[in-house]
């Protein structure tokens, strides 16, 4: 390549190299071929990894990664308080509030990663290619599904499992902490379904990544900044029963309420009174309804999009 | 390869497809239609994606009603449209679709880079798909349809938004599917012109109904003809007028209207289009060009074009007869005789 006559014949030679190596002859594919739930495996596993930008560019690893970090961070925080301060018999916030403190990043999570997820796939016209596959639509929208929850899962999850282990260490009483964590960890369970769910249906009905992005943010931080501003005019007028059933407005506070009643939580409800038991099972019940809802939407949006 | 049987799709308000039979055996087949002639609608009920309202279809023996996922996992779809993601490396990204093909991890790797390099994509593959060129997109969506090395794919429109070289270039490639590959082909088109280097076998369709289905050599090999275009000379002001002649008096039958290329293209009127029977023609043009003393600008072959068939096919009663093969289309070159 140093000299013109260097470059002329490696030219010629990588000319007739390269029409070689086109002609080295096609190799036919006789192995195996694993079929539908191999594929919708295949599916999940990428979208979770793709939730944490990982195999993603490097710029695309850079939020997931970051609020992940801010999650363990502030765990990590709480189990050095617990373990510095002499005296102390337990952590300093129960597990089951965590994720109720920590609902922005959270909301920035899955309002990031839920459009990256689903429009993407809408917006660049992939959805064809999927369902040319022996996938089926509730292949993909079950993957998907399954996928965002968990990645939220991880990203509740994994604190709560740091809270655990110091606690451990900090020789807290056992039965104790287990019985909060295994709430705490059923509490974020609970929320990654759901938020999952709204996520990535306002992400589905929007294939414009941005739009997507500032349609999630919304509909969780306006929600309960709307339900919040009410719930604590009801509570200024004594309407303590109001205070309850408007909780049932927003996610953040159907997830309250749900860990008030069944999950030995405390309410973060002005006046810190969440539901009883009875008013707990219509809090489950719009849970459910909600996640059954997001998935009927979903698998609708995709009904619509087909080849 | 592909079989439907009186296939018709109808939706409220059109009806896509209209009682298609077809018959289509292996090698390169072309679809040949109109916008909204049906070919889309035809290609998603082959995929077992869309019911048929009536007829049924089969592909590679397989029933699209009822085994539709069996289809899917070996037939491979490239579509009409944009469907590359540009963040991500063609690699990556026909891995993935491999894998959603049921291929194993290092299967789908091997695959991969295999297909990739068939279709000629080099260093290129491992940056992000939004730097590519239309071309080298185009090539990203074949190699996502046959890395699971299907037994046949279905190519919507390939050559759409290239450029003629990279026209030619994914004409070649598609030959090579079934060539090289051994890989039936099924490719949309609404230009005619393309399919007839490629195809072995041309289907039209119009309006959802079956205009004609014949082998592309019944459409274009029949006889050659010979552009012929020639200098005027003193003696012969004429030049093309005097050849004609010369060549009718020797007994050479000549083509289209009075012998002259009736295309409208600047220049056509002094083509002389010539019925070429063998080599004797050949010779004869050339000694009547030297007797007369012009000068020779060229003496080409040309063939007869899908679309004079396709032309003659839309004509009413062309198309009543449409499945009874060539040879309506020389008729007005003849009647001057």
């Amino acid at each position: 390549m140093s000299t013109e006559t260097g470059t002329t014949e490696t030219g010629t030679v990588a000319g007739s190299d390269s029409s070689r190596i086109h002609n080295i002859g096609y190799r036919s594919y006789d192995g195996a071929r694993l079929g539908r739930a191999y594929a919708r495996r295949s599916l999940y596993s990428q979208s979770l990894r793709g939730s944490f930008g990982l195999g993603r560019s490097a710029k695309s690893k850079v939020l997931p990664m970051l609020l992940c970090g801010v999650m363990c961070l502030v765990a990590l925080i709480l189990v050095a308080v617990a373990i510095a301060t002499p005296g102390m018999t337990k952590l300093p916030i129960k597990y089951t509030d965590f994720a109720i403190y920590l609902q922005a990043v959270i909301g920035l999570f899955i309002a990031s990663q839920a459009p990256q997820s689903v429009s993407r796939d809408l917006r660049f016209r992939s959805v064809p290619l999927y369902f040319s596959r022996p996938i089926e639509r509730v292949d993909y929208v079950l993957a998907k599904f399954a996928a965002m929850a968990s990645a939220l899962l991880i990203l509740t999850g994994l604190p709560l499992v740091i809270l655990y282990a110091g606690s451990l260490l900090a020789k807290f009483d056992f039965a104790d902490q287990t019985t909060g964590f295994g709430q705490g960890m059923v509490s974020v369970a609970l929320l990654s379904v759901l938020f999952a769910g709204l996520g990535l249906v306002v992400a589905a009905l929007t294939p414009r990544r941005g739009f997507g992005v500032a349609a999630v943010i919304a509909v969780l931080t306006i929600t309960y900044g709307a339900v919040s501003t009410v719930q604590a005019i009801a509570w200024q007028t004594d309407s303590a029963d109001a205070v309850t059933w408007l909780g049932l407005f927003s996610p953040i506070t159907l997830i309250d309420g749900v860990q008030t009643a069944f999950l030995g939580a405390s309410s973060a409800f002005p006046g810190g009174e969440g539901p009883g038991a009875a008013a707990g099972v219509v809090y489950l019940i719009v849970v459910l309804a909600l996640v059954a809802g997001s998935y009927a939407v979903l698998m609708r949006r995709y009904r619509r999009v087909g080849l | 390869m592909i079989a439907t049987e009186s296939l018709s799709k109808r939706f409220p308000r059109v009806t896509a497809l209209d009682r298609l039979s077809l018959d289509i055996g292996p090698g390169v087949t072309g679809l040949v239609g109109s916008n909204g002639a049906g070919k889309s609608t035809l290609i998603k009920i082959l995929l077992g994606l869309s019911p048929a309202t009536e007829g049924r279809a089969a592909v590679l023996g397989l029933d699209v009603a009822t085994e539709g996922a069996a289809i899917r996992e070996r037939v491979g779809y490239m579509p009409e449209h944009d469907c590359l993601p540009p963040d991500v490396s063609a690699t990556e990204f026909v891995v993935h679709m491999a894998r959603m093909s049921g291929l194993p991890p290092t299967a789908a790797r091997e695959r991969t880079a295999d297909t990739l390099r068939h279709v000629g994509l080099y260093e290129e593959r491992y940056r992000p798909i939004g730097g590519y060129s239309t071309g080298m997109k185009q090539r990203v969506k074949l190699a996502q349809a046959l890395v699971h090395d299907p037994k046949l794919v279905l190519l919507d429109e390939p050559t759409n938004g290239l450029d003629p070289v990279g026209r030619d270039e994914m004409l070649g490639l598609i030959r090579r599917v079934h060539t090289d590959f051994g890989i039936s082909v099924l490719v949309t088109s609404h230009l005619l012109g393309e399919l007839e280097r490629t195809c072995d076998h041309v289907v039209v369709i119009d309006g959802g109904a079956l205009l004609r289905s014949s082998s592309t050599s019944d459409f274009t090999k029949t006889t050659t003809t010979l552009a012929v275009e020639v200098t005027d000379s003193d003696a012969h002001p004429d030049g093309t007028d005097a050849l004609r002649r010369v060549l009718t008096g020797a007994g050479t039958r000549l083509v289209g209207h009075d012998g002259l290329d009736a295309e409208g293209l600047p220049g056509a009127g002094h083509i002389l289009l010539v019925e070429a029977t063998g080599e004797e023609t050949y010779d004869l043009v050339r000694d009547s060009v030297a007797e007369l003393g012009l000068g020779l600008i060229r003496m080409e072959q040309r063939r007869h074009r899908i679309a004079e068939v396709f032309r003659a096919a839309e004509a009413p009663q062309a198309a009543t007869a449409a499945k009874a093969g060539v040879g309506q289309e020389k008729g007005s070159g003849r009647d001057e005789h």
